[in-house]
Formats: structure tokens, sequence, C-alpha cells
């Protein structure tokens, strides 16, 4: 079992606590911070879950995840997404794009644990 | 032109004054053209019924000239005695160009 | 004697110095310092080109054949001048405000800007004033062979100096008189250069003339005593000739293209008619006063059958004055030369504004707006027209073999243009005068001084047959070309000038009578007779279809891209709309088409416009204004139209208003989002750490110590936007205490300065010029540092460059002081600038960490100072200007 996540965040304090909480669940963690470039580290990675920050410098989370879901390799991988922005609209855009999960910052950590670890389930 | 606040007598007279002039003004080419039509009744050379010896060259010439010289001088002093009215006239055409979409 | 070669040696010196005269004139014109060049004196010297060749040489071989009646020639001009308050005062107002470029653009603009009635002008100009050019080649070409002595035993070749002649002015006139388009620019080379001349020929003139009666004649009273006992001694007129010949002269004063163009074209200031009014009367008289002594004298020392034409020549040449005679030659060169310049020029703007760019803009299907520059054209035009022109003038005089029968030419040309006067006079008096009845009039005017004037003064058995002089045309008598309707024995010219005007004002008046102007004819009628009524313009375009954008290329292409841009500018500003292109409004159309008119003519510039606009020329509001005739309905329009202005300005502002609203909205929203993303990013943090702090157990010492460290950070963070939030609100509900305080700019800068690189992400270079800021003032001094560091800061955050920098400067422009921080980024897209300085304002797509409320904070900051912040798009880069609060504002606080 292949516990590879590819973390899509520009925060670099959030990354540091996802880091660590999902390295401590024997995850191997990589990060990216560029939306321009986020599909490509997808595709290059193979990642077997993503978290998906929704307000990302270049490219913001929702088009990010609609690229992915178009190209046929990725329809089953598992997509967490994490939004700081207060909207209601933005999850029913997210959902219609095809994402796994959806999460409001600020999360709890057993939050994103216990959805890191359905999603994961759900997927095999 | 004139404010509601004028005193009375004194620029009532000059106002009066100028447009008089005004009219003269207006008559001066209409005088010219009596005075410089008025040798068409000299007796000259080629009429046939002459009553009296046509009028010598050098008188015609000096009357044609001396005509000429009193319409210029009239022509110039009362210019220059209007001037002021022009200049204002100048003036609020000036204040009306400036007020047009420029 | 002199020969030939020393006097073209002389002319062409003389030349030389007109060239220089005027390219110097030019050059002080285009510095700005017209100075004397703009006097009055040189507009009345101007006017003088009404004295040619045919006046100079012609007046004293007048007198000697007909005495005194020469002087009608001036007498009428004379009389137009002294009366200038009647009809030139008018004609002048109307051709300044219309941007009248020749008579025949008057017209066609009076008319309701009809192109036909442009051509069948301009045509009769051509064909009136092109024998006259002719007469002038002849004259000069006269007067140069008089000094190679007798015919025959010289090489002196008449034909081929005509020939150099006509290209020098050819040269000439398309050197000054092409140099610029805009033919209101006014051509100062020209007009200087025929002042010049002026002097010349009256000096001469009068040189000769003093010779004549001090010199021979010996005084006054024995030159008195001469002149009446010489052949022409006694007081011998033909009536009729003497009324018709003033009239005559009088009307072709006001109609000869060459005087349209210097009386009214190149016009500077009306009070400067004023002055010539008595100024010009004075140079016809003394350019006369000495003719009949001249002419006397030169009947009596000249043996019999000598051209009196030439008197002025031969009288100094017979007494041995060379020097004397060669100024004379001077005087008449000028003549010739003067007038073949003005009267090229005024035909050429009217070939080529009337002929030449219609026909080429209807050629290029594509019309007006895509097509290329439109200056080269009419340039080009322009000056193909001079040469054309002067060209048509050197083969007029080849053909006609300059003889007998170009000495009358004179006087017909006369007739010919004088048929303007009823279409212009009645143009500019009867608001009843239409297109219809003015061609009607034009037409049968120019058709009866062809038939009556023209064609016989080419000498029976030429065009006409003897026959047809006798009998008339196929027997009939009443149509005989110099006694029409059977009435006989009139002088031939007061024959033609009665028949021509008579029935070319009756066709004018009846024709107008029966025929209905159009709806533009009737507005140009009202604003041409109501000039001096009401100076604001009647409104002529629908301005609903126009695009700023096409109009402006338009301009561009004719009146040259800077020319352009600043006049777009200009309206632009006054309309209050931001950027460049101002709103196609009807009075900026209007403008628009008068200053287009000054370049190619009104009819064209017409035309033009109507392409653009689509052809809906006249609003319901004119035809309103045109239908309601009384002073008053015209008045009350004036006012609903000056209303509707207003309204639409007004409406105008409410829609930017609602634009301005409508993006504040959308950048609410986007606010909302952004401002729970700075809340909420923060706060995840605190929360992941805390609870990572909390549930954790056996963390490292190191590693709890960097994760309250966060945690600590993300809190300040949290405060300062709040800070930021509460400081905003404060500043804009006014209850901010200023403490103000007396400090130097420079140290206030230094501070900012300081403050802003000790926290700086990103390396900007930054330029000051510490002598500039070297400036006292009293105000806020932390609150204006507060700006100064938001600024630098923004800078220091936004600034893209490879090589960021920022420069401050400080502006001082009569005690207004302004601080401007230029950076040399990307500049802000054209839509956002207008939002920069709202509080919800965030450039998108920028990934900067503020939330968008620096410039907002600034902007309170200002205003509440007492001073401004705007943004300005710099050459390269972006620029904030801080307008520091002026002393009298800062008193106030």
């Amino acid at each position: 079992m292949d516990k590879h996540v590819l973390l899509i965040e520009d925060e670099m304090n959030i990354i540091e606590a996802i880091r660590f909480l999902l390295s401590r669940e024997g995850w191997q963690v990589d990060t990216h911070s560029d939306g321009l470039t986020a599909v490509d580290a997808i595709r290059q990675m193979r990642p077997n879950l993503v978290i998906l920050d929704y307000m990302l410098p270049g490219k913001n989370g929702l088009d990010i995840l609609t690229e992915l879901r178009e190209d046929g390799d990725f329809l089953e991988l598992p997509v967490l997404m994490l939004t700081a922005r207060g909207q209601s609209r933005d999850r029913e855009m997210a959902e219609k794009a095809g994402v796994s999960r959806f999460m409001t910052k600020p999360f709890s950590n057993t939050e994103v644990v216990t959805a890191v670890r359905d999603l994961v389930q759900l997927a095999r | 032109m004139t404010t509601p606040q004028q005193p009375p007598v004194f620029l009532e007279r000059r106002s009066y004054r100028q447009r008089r002039l005004m009219d003269a003004l207006r008559l001066l080419p209409i005088f010219g053209v009596l005075l410089w039509m008025f040798p068409l009744f000299w007796p000259a050379t080629q009429d046939e019924t002459a009553q009296a010896a046509p009028i010598p060259m050098s008188a015609a010439v000096i009357y044609v000239f001396v005509v000429w010289f009193v319409l210029i001088a009239s022509s110039f002093a009362l210019r220059h005695i209007l001037r002021p009215t022009f200049e204002q006239q100048a003036a609020d055409l000036g204040e009306a160009d400036a007020s047009e979409a420029r | 004697m002199a020969s030939v070669n020393q006097l073209i040696g002389v002319s062409l010196g003389y030349v030389v110095f007109l060239f220089a005269v005027a390219f110097f004139a030019e050059r002080a014109a285009v510095r700005g310092r017209r100075g004397w060049l703009g006097s009055p004196m040189v507009y009345t010297l101007s006017l003088s080109i009404y004295c040619t060749a045919w006046t100079f040489y012609g007046a004293v071989g007048y007198a000697a054949r007909s005495g005194m009646e020469f002087v009608t020639i001036y007498l009428g001009p004379s009389l137009v001048m002294i009366g200038w308050w009647w009809i030139l005062r008018k004609l002048v107002r109307i051709g300044r405000a219309q941007r009248a470029t020749s008579v025949a653009d008057l017209i066609s603009a009076r008319y309701g800007k009809s192109n036909l009635l442009a051509v069948v002008v301009t045509v009769m100009a051509v064909i009136g004033v092109t024998p006259y050019i002719a007469l002038q080649l002849q004259s000069v070409t006269l007067s140069l062979s008089v000094f190679s002595g007798p015919v025959g035993e010289n090489s002196f070749n008449q034909p081929g100096a005509a020939f150099w002649i006509a290209v020098g002015l050819a040269l000439f006139t398309v050197l000054f008189g092409t140099r610029n388009l805009n033919a209101n620019e006014r051509h100062d080379g020209v007009v200087i250069a025929i002042a010049v001349e002026a002097v010349v020929k009256l000096v001469a003139l009068m040189a000769v003339g003093i010779f004549v009666v001090w010199g021979i004649a010996g005084g006054i009273g024995p030159m008195m005593e001469r002149i009446d006992a010489s052949p022409i001694g006694e007081w011998n007129i033909d009536r009729s000739r003497w009324i018709a010949l003033t009239a005559l002269s009088a009307a072709a004063f006001l109609c000869l293209p060459r005087m349209f163009q210097v009386m009214v074209v190149e016009n500077q200031d009306e009070r400067h008619l004023q002055i010539a009014s008595w100024a010009f009367p004075l140079y016809l008289l003394l350019m006369s006063l000495f003719v009949v002594p001249i002419a006397v004298i030169g009947l009596d020392l000249m043996p019999a059958g000598a051209n009196p034409d030439l008197f002025v020549l031969t009288v100094p040449l017979a007494e041995g004055r060379v020097g004397l005679a060669t100024l004379s030659f001077l005087g008449g060169f000028s003549s010739a030369t003067s007038m073949v310049i003005v009267a090229t020029l005024a035909l050429a703007t009217m070939v080529s504004n009337h002929v030449v760019m219609p026909l080429w803009l209807s050629m290029r299907e594509e019309g007006a707006t895509v097509s290329g520059d439109v200056r080269d054209v009419v340039i080009l035009a322009r000056r193909a027209s001079i040469l054309v022109i002067i060209g048509l003038g050197y083969l007029y005089y080849r053909f006609s073999g300059g003889g007998a029968a170009l000495a009358a030419i004179g006087l017909i040309s006369f007739v010919g243009v004088a048929q303007f006067l009823p279409s212009m006079l009645g143009g500019i008096f009867w608001r009843g005068a239409t297109r219809s009845g003015a061609l009607t009039g034009l037409i049968v005017g120019f058709a009866v001084w062809v038939y009556c004037s023209l064609l016989p003064s080419f000498g029976p058995g030429s065009i006409y047959s003897l026959s047809m002089f006798e009998n008339g045309p196929w027997g009939i008598a009443s149509l005989r070309p110099e006694a029409l309707f059977g009435i006989a024995g009139l002088d031939p010219t007061v024959h033609a000038v009665v028949w021509s005007l008579t029935l070319n004002t009756f066709a004018f008046l009846v024709v107008s009578l029966l025929s209905f102007p159009g709806p533009l004819e009737r507005l140009q009628g009202a604003q041409f007779v109501n000039v001096f009524d009401h100076s604001t313009q009647t409104r002529g375009w629908d301005a609903a279809f126009a695009t700023s954008e096409d109009l402006m290329i338009m301009s561009q292409r004719i009146l040259g891209s800077e020319e352009a841009q600043n006049l777009f500018r200009a309206e632009a500003r006054r309309q209050g709309v931001r950027g460049h292109l101002p709103e196609p409004t009807q009075a900026f159309l209007q403008q628009l088409e008068r200053e287009l008119a000054a370049s190619v003519g009104s009819a064209t510039a017409h035309a033009m416009i109507s392409q653009l606009v689509g052809g809906a020329s006249v609003s319901v509001q004119d035809l309103m204004a045109v239908a309601d005739e009384s002073a008053q309905i015209l008045e009350y329009s004036n006012r609903l139209e000056a209303k509707s202005a207003e309204l639409s300005r007004t409406a105008l502002k409410l829609r930017e208003a609602n634009e301005k609203l409508t993006a504040l909205s959308v950048q609410k929203d986007a606010f909302l989002s952004q401002i729970s993303h700075e809340l909420r990013t923060p706060m995840t943090s605190i929360r992941s750490f805390t609870e990572i702090l909390r549930d954790t157990e056996g963390l490292g010492h190191v590693e709890k110590n960097k994760y309250a460290t966060i945690i600590h950070g993300e809190t300040i963070r949290l405060t300062r936007l709040l800070d930021d939030l509460l400081d905003l609100s404060v500043l804009e509900n006014g209850q901010v205490n200023l403490n103000v305080e007396t400090g130097r700019l420079s140290d206030v800068l230094e501070q900012a300065v300081v403050t802003a690189q000790a926290a700086a992400t990103g390396p900007v270079a930054i330029k000051r010029r510490h002598l500039d800021e070297a400036i006292l003032l009293t105000t806020d001094l932390d609150r204006l540092s507060q700006v100064f560091i938001n600024l630098i800061t923004n800078a220091q955050k936004y600034c893209d460059a490879s090589a960021p920098e920022l420069t401050i400067d400080v502006r001082n422009v009569n005690g207004a002081v302004s601080v401007v921080f230029a950076d040399n980024g990307t500049p802000i897209a054209v839509q956002s600038r207008a939002v920069i300085f709202e509080k919800f304002a965030r450039i998108d797509d920028s990934e900067g960490s503020g939330a968008g409320l620096g410039l907002a904070i600034c902007r309170e900051i200002m205003t509440r100072l007492g001073g401004d912040i705007r943004y300005e798009p710099a050459a390269t880069g972006n620029a904030f200007v801080v307008d520091l609060p002026a002393p009298e504002a800062l008193a106030a606080q």
C-alpha cells in the first residue's frame, strides 16, 4: 500500500502542520505551492491522494480539479479540497467539478486525518 | 454690456454720442457713393448739348482725390473714437469663444 | 541702358530676398514669435494684391486712353473697405466661424455644404482667374522686353522668360503655400512676402510719380497746367462705365478668390479689418495719385504709338534714369508675382478641396475610416493643383499670343468672379436663399458672362464670326452677344456687367423663392445670417452612431496625430471623462467637423463625418429649430439643447458611477472572500498547531518552541489586519485626531524609507533628490509618513521589474507641492486604475499578502490632511502622486 500524498498549498505554516500530522500516520508528504504547474506535478508524481488548497497563486484549486478530472487517468484519484473562503457556492462548484471531500479552514486536526483515512479506504 | 447700476446722465449722453457715431460710420460709404457719383452731372467733352464748357481735368483729379482723402480721414477718426466700443465687443467675443467648446 | 541680363540678375536677387523674408517669417511664426508679423499693417499691405501688374502698368495706359476712368477700379474697393461695417465684418466673422478655406468653401458651406456648388464655383473661379494669371506673366515679360531695346535686334525670348517666371512662381507657392495643411494655420511666409512686395510696388510707383511731377514738370502748379493742356485735359467720361466699373470693382474685391484668401482666410484678428478700413483706401489713393501725371507726361514725351501701358518704365528710361526704371520694373514684378502666388494658392485650395479630395474619397470604396494618411494626399493634391493652375496660366499666355486680347482680360475676369456676389451676399444676409437658387444664379450668370464677355473678347473672326456680332446666332438679333434683347449701343463691359449680374440675381432670387431648402441648408443659413446673434453652434450630428475610436483614427489622418490627440484630450477633460477618448457628443462632432473643414473644406469634412456617423446628420431637435422661425423658439430650443447637453453629461456621470458601483459590488464579494481568507488562514495554522501542542505527547522542546513561534506570528498577522480595518474605519468616520506639527519633508521621507526598507521583502533601489525635499511642512507628519511607507512598501511588493527601482520626486508648482513615487514595474491594467483606491480593491491575481487596504488608507489620510493622492500612468511603470496639503488648507486644520 502506497501512502503518498501531494499537498498543494501556498501557506508555509499550513504545510508545516499538515506535514506533521500526516507523517505521523505514515504518509510520504510532497508539497507543491504553485497553481499553474500543479497538474503537471500530479501527473509526474502520481500520488495516491491530493490535498488541494482553493486559493493558489496562478490558478485556483477549482480549475486545477476540473483539469485533473478531464484527464482520464485521474478520474479516481481522491482529492481533498481545503478552502478559506467562506462561500457555500464554492462547495457546490467543487462538488460539481468532482471533489472527493471538501473542508473549510480552519479545520481540526482529527478531521483532516480521518478524512484522509476515509478517502484512501474508499479508493481501495 | 449695459449694467443696471449705470450712473445716469453722463453715460446716457456718452452712449448716445457713441450710437450717433456708429451711424456716421455706417453712413460713410453712402456719402462716398454720392460724392463720387456726383461727377456724372458734370458736363463732359462728348456731350453734344453741352451748356457749359467741360470741367478741366486738373479740377476733376483734385475733386476725386479730395473726396477720397476726406473719406479716409473720417474713417480713421471714427474708428479712433469708437475704438473702446470695438475693443469691448472683441473682448465679449473673446469670452464667448473661451466659453465655447475649446 | 540696362541689359536684360542685369535686370534678370536684379530680379533673381529680389526673389532670393523674398524667399529669405518668407523663410524667416515662417520660422518666427513657428516659434510663436509672431510680433509684427500679425500686425494690422501687414494685413493691410497683404490686401494690396488687389493691385496687380494690370493696375501697376495698366492704370497709366488706361488713363492715357480714357482719362479719369481708371480710378473707378480703386473707388469700388475703397468704398467696400470704408463700409466694412456692412459686409466685410460679417464676411470675416463667418469665414472664421466656419473655418472657410475659400470662396467656394464659404458658398458651399452656406448652402448645406453642397459639394456640387463648390465644384461649380471652383470651375468658374479657375476659368475666370487663369487668364488673369496669364496677364501677369505677359506683363512681366513685356516689361523685360522694354529693357532689351528695339524689337528684332535682340535674342530676348519672351515665351522662354514667361516659362521660367512661371516655374519660379510655382516653386515659391508650393514651398510656402503648402507647408502646413490647415489653411487656417495661415501662410505667414506668403503673407509677409506679399506685404514686402506691396511696399516695393507703392514705393516704385510713387518714385516714378515724384520724378515726373517734380523732376520733369517742375512742381504741382506746372503739372496741373500740363494736365489741362494734354489730350486728356478735359473731363471726358462714359457715365455708364463710371457707375458700372465702380460697382464691378467693388463686387470683384469681395469675390476674387485671392482677395478672400488674404482678407478672410489669412485674417488673424477681426480688429485688423478696422484699421485696414482706412489704411487700405489710403494705399489705393497713393497708388493712383500719380497715375494721371505719369500718363500726361508720357503722352507728351513719348513718340506717338508708344505703348502707354509701359509709360511707367519708358518715361524714366527716356530720361536716362535707369535706376528708377529698374525700381519701377521691380514694382511691376512685385505686383505680378504677389498676385500669381496668392491667386494660385487660393485656386489650388479650391481645386484640391472640392475636386480632387471628393474624387479621391469616392474612388476609395472603404471610405474615410480605413484610408491611409490623408494629409499627404491633401498636400500632394494641393501641390499638383498649384502646378496645374500656373501651367494653365502659362498655356493661356502662349496660345492667346500675348496680344491685345489679354489686355482686356482684367475687366472680363472681374465680371466673371463678380458672379459669386449674389449667392454670397444673399447667403449671408437672407435666410431664404437656397442651394437651387444659388446654383441657378451662378450658372445663369456664368453662362451670360461666357457668352457676352469672355468669348467676344477674342474679337470677331476668332471664336465668334463677324455676322454673329452683327446679326446674332442663327440670325436671331435679340441674342447678339453685345446687344442682348435688342438693347444696343451699350459699352460691351457695361452690357456684360448689367446683364450677367441682373440675370444672375434674378434667377437666384426667383429660384430661391420657389424652392425649399433642406434642413442642413436652413441650419447653415441661420448660422450665417445670425452670425452675430448666437455664437453657439446649432448641432448637426446625431452622435449615437459614431465611436470615438473611429473618429480619432480619421482625425489623426487629417490633422496629424499630435494635434488630433490634443483635441480629443481637451474635449475629454472638458466632458470630465477619464482617459483620452471623449464621448462623441453632438457638440464635439460639430467642433471636429470644423477642425477638419479647415484642412479639407467643409463639404469634404461633412462627407467624411457622415460616413462615420452613418448619414444621420440632422437630429430631431435641429428639425424643430428649423421649423420654428421665431427667435423666442430658437432661444428656447437653444436652452433645451443646453439642458439636454447637461442631461447627457449627468447621464454620463451616472453611468460612470453605476459602473463604479457594479465594479465595487463585484470587488466587495471578492473582498469578503479575501477577508475570510485573510482571517481563516492564520486561524488555521493557529488551530492546527494548538491542537498539535495539546494532543501530541512527547514533543521535543525545539518543536514546541517552533510551533509556539508560528502561532505567535499568526496572531500578530491577525492583529495587523484588524488594525488596518479599524484604522480605515476610524479615518472614514472622521473620528481621527490629527497631531499637527511642523517638520521637513526630507525628514519625513527619510523616516519612511528607513522604516519601509527595514521590513522589506524585496530589494528596490530607491532614488531621491534630496535638494528638492528641503520643504517645511505643517501637518500630521506621522500620518503623512504612514502614506509614504505604504507607497514604498507597495512598490517593494508589486514592482516586478528585473531591477526594481522607485524614484521619489518632489514637484513644486507655484507652491503646490506633490511627491511622486514612480516605479518601473508593469503598469496597472486600465480597468483596475479606477478602483485601486477603493477599500475593497485588490488587483486580481496579484500574490501580495495585503488585503487591499493600504491605498484606501492612504487616500483617507490624504483627504483628512487636506491633500490628495492619485495614480498616474508613467512612461514606464506606475506613479503615485501625493499632493501635499496647500498652506491655506493646513491653516484650517
